[in-house]
């Protein structure tokens, strides 16, 4: 049985002591940094990113980073329920039933609850993940440049149906990503491109000074310039474990919201927010008292909770069969493979199984550390809000420094924060969404890569992507996703499908 | 095709798209959802400059606070001239005083950067045994 086999390298990799130790020393880190107000998973990675460059061994690095995007879910959560600031889309829907119960003074049960439906949800998406990956990473060998080129094309429109805000601008972002993943020496003829004679461009931008300037630094600059008004803080947290009644209202809408999350997270381009938001309309429409929903309802924590987590699982799946990033979070994790020497890819489940499949069992690890290192520590958590943002802000931007600056020991890197930063702080003052830039940003060297390849073997005919079958139904469906994002009726009825809740 | 193939296939598109942007923002600016539909009822719809900006709605660049951001510019810029002359310790110093600047005043300022020098050394080198120069060659290192 190939399952159990793989799944048992899995675990005796995972459960050596060290990655053990740093999927906990990840989770921690996660939490800790996610729970800051107005920081979400992605920012929390992108700061943290520079801690595992150090490693020698890249199992352990990616474990730790694997535990980190848990932990910073998590975090997100807390600081959604307790605070009614989520610091990312998906963490919204928890917010509006989640910060009811707490100002009701049930805020331990809704944290119990998001912890309890996550590790369910993450229990049953990681044997999802097992099972399905290894037939899809097979199917992907097949994929040619063609396919390859029409994918990554889907894979960056459909990112733009789920942004809210502008179409026209969040394509802009991702040509302009794609753009600047130009900038440097072209892979095929050596020629240096948007370098302007400087030697330091040859290498091309470096991902981590983008990743940290435009979602760190740019987060710390929006927070300066437009302080939060003080938000009624829940501090006491009490009744930590739900009754038997609560467990049992939670079962249905934690086992659906799985099969809705684990379906959804599969899909490119921000599955795990579509996840939160149907399994809370789903739990909603089959409730007996949908109008609880809003004043507080546990179903409405359970289940887009563990929806979130289990998309977040799934979300892997196209990330390690095809080396290519759902979304953001997942963009971030191409950069960590890339920088440990690995690029992520059908090869990678043949070439390194004890890697992907350590990676997978980590991943459950690290959903039961979870569980028993975040309930436990609610308390500190709930401290962790209260530390001023005057201490946290100067922290953070001198970690980001010492970070990217560790990465080549060159100061160049260092640099290119500043300018991301100010250019991030800009983009989103201009109501344009950085996230679709770092997708392209990622993508783009691959887009560009397989459409030359394409057009090679086909001897510059541009056609190629329309006559082999795959490649032609992807760009179809990517051509059906732009449609469908771009009409005005549809979009006016999306707003109001994110206006509904709130 | 050349190097500069794609690079300018993409120009194109986001020249297009730009002026595509230009173009919508006269016509039909970004409203907040629920501002669209009284916009729309009251005609103002292509009123780009409407006095009462709702919470989340789209800020215009005009009115940017300039403190935070030069300051937190200056940190990071600090440190990236000076981790290489001064080393580590007093790159992360200056940088963490410039940034917490943008907050804070001085006596206060000072005492956060002490703090995450501190901490960041504890971090990066002892625990993380970064090989980093913790006092570079302009200070005798």
């Amino acid at each position: 049985m190939d399952l159990v086999d793989n799944l048992a390298l899995g675990f005796s990799t995972a459960l050596q002591w060290q990655n053990v130790l740093f999927c906990l020393l990840g989770v921690a880190l996660g939490t800790a940094v996610g729970v800051l107000p107005g920081i979400g998973p992605t920012a929390a990675i992108a700061m943290l990113l520079p801690i595992t460059f150090g490693f020698d061994d890249p199992t352990s690095a990616l474990i730790m980073l694997a535990g980190i995007y848990y932990g910073a879910q998590y975090g997100g959560s807390t600081t959604a329920i307790l605070l009614n600031l989520p610091g990312e889309s998906s963490a919204a829907v928890t917010a509006i039933d989640g910060h009811r119960m707490a100002l009701a003074g049930h805020a331990g049960t809704a944290l119990a609850v998001a912890a309890i439906g996550s590790f369910v949800a993450g229990t049953v998406a990681t044997v999802v993940l097992a099972v399905a990956a290894p037939p899809l990473s097979r199917a992907a060998l097949s994929f040619g440049a063609a396919e390859y080129f029409s994918l990554v094309v889907l894979g960056l429109i459909a990112s733009i149906a789920l942004a809210s805000g502008s179409t026209l601008k969040a394509l802009g972002m991702i040509v302009l990503g794609i753009l600047l993943g130009t900038v440097g020496q072209d892979l095929y003829t050596g020629a240096p491109r948007f370098t302007f004679g400087l030697r330091e461009l040859y290498g091309g931008l470096n991902f981590v000074s983008l990743a940290v300037g435009l979602f760190g630094v740019a987060e710390i600059l929006r927070n300066l310039h437009d302080p939060r008004t003080r938000q009624r803080i829940v501090r006491r947290v009490t009744n930590l474990w739900p009754s038997r009644a609560d467990l049992r209202r939670i079962v249905g809408p934690v086992l659906r919201a799985t099969g809705i999350g684990s379906a959804l997270g599969v899909l490119p381009g921000g599955g795990h927010v579509l996840a939160s938001y149907a399994s809370y309309a789903v739990e909603k429409r089959i409730s007996r008292h949908p109008e609880r929903f809003g004043r507080g309802a546990i179903e409405g924590v359970a289940g887009p909770e563990s929806a979130n987590n289990a998309a977040a699982q799934t979300s892997f799946i196209p990330l390690l069969t095809l080396g290519l990033p759902a979304h953001p979070v997942m963009a971030l994790m191409v950069g960590a493979f890339i920088i440990q020497g690995i690029t992520p890819g059908p090869d990678v489940m043949n070439d390194q199984p004890a890697l992907v499949w350590g990676l997978i069992a980590s991943m459950w690890i690290g959903n039961v550390l979870l569980v028993l290192l975040n309930l436990p520590l609610i308390g500190l958590w709930v401290r962790m809000l209260t530390v001023p943002y005057s201490i946290l802000f100067p922290t953070i931007v001198v970690f980001a420094c010492i970070g990217t600056y560790s990465l080549g020991q060159n100061p160049y890197h260092v640099l290119a924060v500043a300018f991301f930063g100010v250019l991030g702080f800009v983009l989103v003052r201009s109501g344009c969404e950085p996230a679709p830039l770092l997708l392209g940003f990622v993508l783009g060297p691959l887009l560009e890569e397989n459409l030359r390849r394409a057009l090679l073997i086909s001897r510059g005919d541009p056609s190629v992507f329309l006559t082999r079958p795959i490649s032609a139904v992807l760009l179809v469906l990517a051509l059906v996703a732009l449609v469908v994002t771009a009409l005005p009726a549809i979009r006016r009825k999306r707003e109001v499908v994110f206006a509904e809740d709130e | 095709m050349g190097p500069g193939y794609v690079p300018l296939a993409l120009g194109a598109v986001l020249a297009v798209l730009g002026v595509a942007t230009v173009v919508k923002a006269y016509v039909a600016p970004d409203l907040a959802p629920e501002e669209v539909s009284t916009a729309v009822e009251d005609g103002r719809a292509s009123d780009g400059g409407g006095a009462a900006e709702p919470e989340d709605a789209v800020r215009p660049l005009a009115g940017i606070k300039w403190r935070p951001l030069l300051f937190v510019m200056a940190g990071i810029v600090f440190f990236a001239y000076t981790v290489d002359g001064l080393g580590l310790l007093p790159a992360s110093f200056g940088a963490g005083l410039l940034a917490a600047l943008a907050g804070s005043r001085l006596p206060r300022a000072l005492l956060v950067s002490a703090g995450l020098t501190v901490a960041s050394y504890i971090i990066f080198v002892v625990l993380l045994q970064l090989r980093l120069s913790l006092v570079g060659d302009w200070l005798g290192g």
